[in-house]
């Protein structure tokens, strides 16, 4: 298990602003996922971990084992801290065969343990075959297979990767994501891993830390954080809802109803707990909760007006970019192909928004 | 008159060991320029590239000044050694090192530096001692562009002048290196041999230089 306390500030530069770091977590049993856009800190977390770059302050614990403690001035070196690391692009060493790449990460056992112990992970990992060969010389998928057996033959207690599927084309990166399963259910080795992607975090997370300018601001499982995002920023950052301005009109906790304000059109949601009257929200839909239909005739409760501006096309059905007098912005719409074929002719669009979808952030 | 193949010998010598002498300290001093920050590591920068701005002749007189017989160095070496450091194969070895450590130094640091960072973080985070990820990884990676320096310090060994003239002398048969004796040849009127020195120095050089420049990286495989 790794435990982290960490505070780092760098100072305003005259080409940068300045940043801090300052964040606390655990990461246990299974992948634990750092999100958050560029610029977050999430590879300085990483770097952190493995002892590449030192905090200010804090506290990092593996295992009961303090790598780095500012207080007490503990600083591990990298090759002290026994964490796996798998790099962006590998940094698989060039001038050297597979096999002399994992060679060269058990050096510190002794000679016939080593060369059973490379052995072995050429086989889990199905590289026996190109273990002669260089990096350059064999394909992608040998080459991250190479890079995750070269981290995990140190019997590291934590593996730590940065970023690892990004700019992998989908095969590739499916070959990636059978492999860390791979990691799970064989080693056990609990991973922190880095990124962006939002599909990979339900991929492979199960527990997952937002990230934003240096500070966590959720923590969670991926369904939970999507479900639920805790504030406007979250929602933001996973960039997969519909962000649209609302006034609250009524407020009812007994029949547990609240009405909003779109323009001049009104919603009916679930309560919302700790908002006013008159409160100027932001509601949070993803889109593929919000229904549409033709408009026949007056609009039905929950529905607005909507203009159809552009169809976007998805592996899994449509995307529907709509506009509507009662917000500002663009609408998103997720739906199947069938749905929007039934109302392919029409000129009015309604939008509908199921009352238990509509959430304020 | 027949041709004094000595100072050709001689100055092969002394850039040999000058060359092997300047890639142990050159890769030391570029390892700790390209990796460490210390006090005065602007000042060492400076001294290392010092010699290729001034002139020969005040290279010289430093060196004087500074393995002299009278000086501190000289009179510990002739203590030791018992013969003096000035005006012998020695000097002008020094000499040849004052030219040959610049170029090394330059270029073997924008080699260390040119090797990608994440590959000494790999190593480091794979247990890699400094020493190891330097000798396995940092070396090798910049292998090619060093070997390309190493050879154009030895050229540059191979055809210093001025320095060695003022420390180590023009004793034909003890300290005459090639450069001196071709400057004696044409003073004394030897057109002969000054011509046949003259070649084989430029072949030599020629050879050299296109060794450095098949061994640049840009020519290298890709990783």
């Amino acid at each position: 298990m790794l435990e982290a306390r960490l505070k780092k500030t760098f100072a305003p530069q005259p080409d940068s602003a300045g940043f801090t770091l300052d964040l606390e977590f655990t990461a246990t049993q299974g992948v634990t996922v750092l999100f958050g856009p560029s610029g977050a800190g999430k590879t300085l977390v990483l770097d952190s971990v493995a002892g590449f770059v030192g905090p200010d302050e804090g506290r990092i614990l593996l295992d009961g084992d303090i790598l780095f403690d500012g207080a007490a001035g503990v600083h591990l070196a990298p090759r002290q801290r026994n964490c796996g690391y798998v790099f962006q692009n590998y940094a698989l060493f060039p001038h050297m065969t597979l096999r002399q790449n994992l060679e060269f990460a058990a050096e510190r056992r002794p000679r016939l343990e080593r060369h059973r112990r490379v052995n072995e992970m050429l086989e889990r990992f199905r590289l026996t075959e190109a273990a002669g060969r260089r990096p350059h010389e064999v394909s992608g998928g040998q080459r991250q297979r190479c890079s995750i057996a070269r981290a995990l033959i140190g019997a590291p207690k934590l593996l730590l990767l940065d970023e690892p599927a990004t700019g992998l084309d989908a095969p590739l990166r499916a070959e990636f994501y059978e492999a860390l399963r791979q990691v799970q259910s064989e080693f056990k080795t609990p991973m922190l891993l880095v990124t962006h992607d939002l599909a990979e975090c339900f991929e492979l997370a199960e527990d997952m830390l937002i990230l934003h300018e240096g500070r966590i601001i959720q923590k969670g499982t991926p369904r939970e954080i999507l479900e639920e995002p805790a504030n406007l920023e979250v929602a933001r950052l996973l960039g997969a809802f519909n962000l649209i301005d609302a006034e609250i009109r009524t407020l009812d906790p007994g029949r547990n109803t609240s009405g909003v304000m779109l323009g001049e059109f009104e919603l009916e949601g679930l309560y919302f707990p700790g908002h006013l009257k008159g409160d100027q929200v932001t509601l949070c839909v993803r889109p593929e909760q919000i229904r549409v239909a033709a408009r026949d005739g007056k609009l039905g409760p929950n529905q607005i007006p909507a203009d159809l501006k552009r169809i976007v096309e998805r592996p899994h059905g449509l995307r529907l970019e709509f506009t509507s007098e009662a917000i500002t912005g663009v609408i998103r719409a997720t739906v199947s192909r069938a749905e929007y074929e039934r109302y392919r002719e029409t000129r009015q669009w309604v939008l509908h928004f199921p009352s238990e979808a509509l959430r304020v952030v | 008159m027949p041709i004094d193949w000595f100072p050709l010998r001689l100055s092969l010598q002394v850039a040999l060991v000058s060359t092997a002498l300047a890639l142990v300290a050159g890769l030391w001093i570029a390892y700790l320029l390209a990796n460490r920050h210390f006090r005065g590591k602007d000042a060492l920068d400076a001294a290392v590239t010092l010699p290729l701005v001034l002139p020969p002749t005040v290279l010289g007189y430093y060196l004087l000044v500074l393995i002299g017989r009278a000086s501190p160095v000289g009179r510990v070496w002739e203590a030791v050694f018992g013969a003096p450091l000035v005006f012998s194969v020695n000097a002008a070895i020094l000499a040849a090192l004052l030219h040959a450590l610049p170029l090394l130094v330059k270029s073997a640091r924008a080699a260390l530096e040119s090797v990608d960072r994440n590959y000494e973080r790999a190593a480091r985070n794979l247990g890699a001692s400094e020493w190891r990820v330097f000798m396995r990884v940092t070396l090798p990676l910049a292998r090619r562009s060093i070997l390309a320096a190493t050879a154009l310090a030895f050229a540059r060994a191979l055809g210093d002048f001025g320095v060695t003239l003022m420390v180590a002398g023009n004793i034909p048969g003890r300290t005459q290196t090639v450069a001196v004796a071709i400057y004696d040849a044409v003073e004394s009127g030897n057109g002969a041999a000054a011509r046949v020195m003259v070649i084989v120095i430029s072949v030599v050089a020629l050879g050299i230089l296109t060794l450095a420049n098949r061994l640049t990286p840009e020519s290298a495989p890709r990783h």
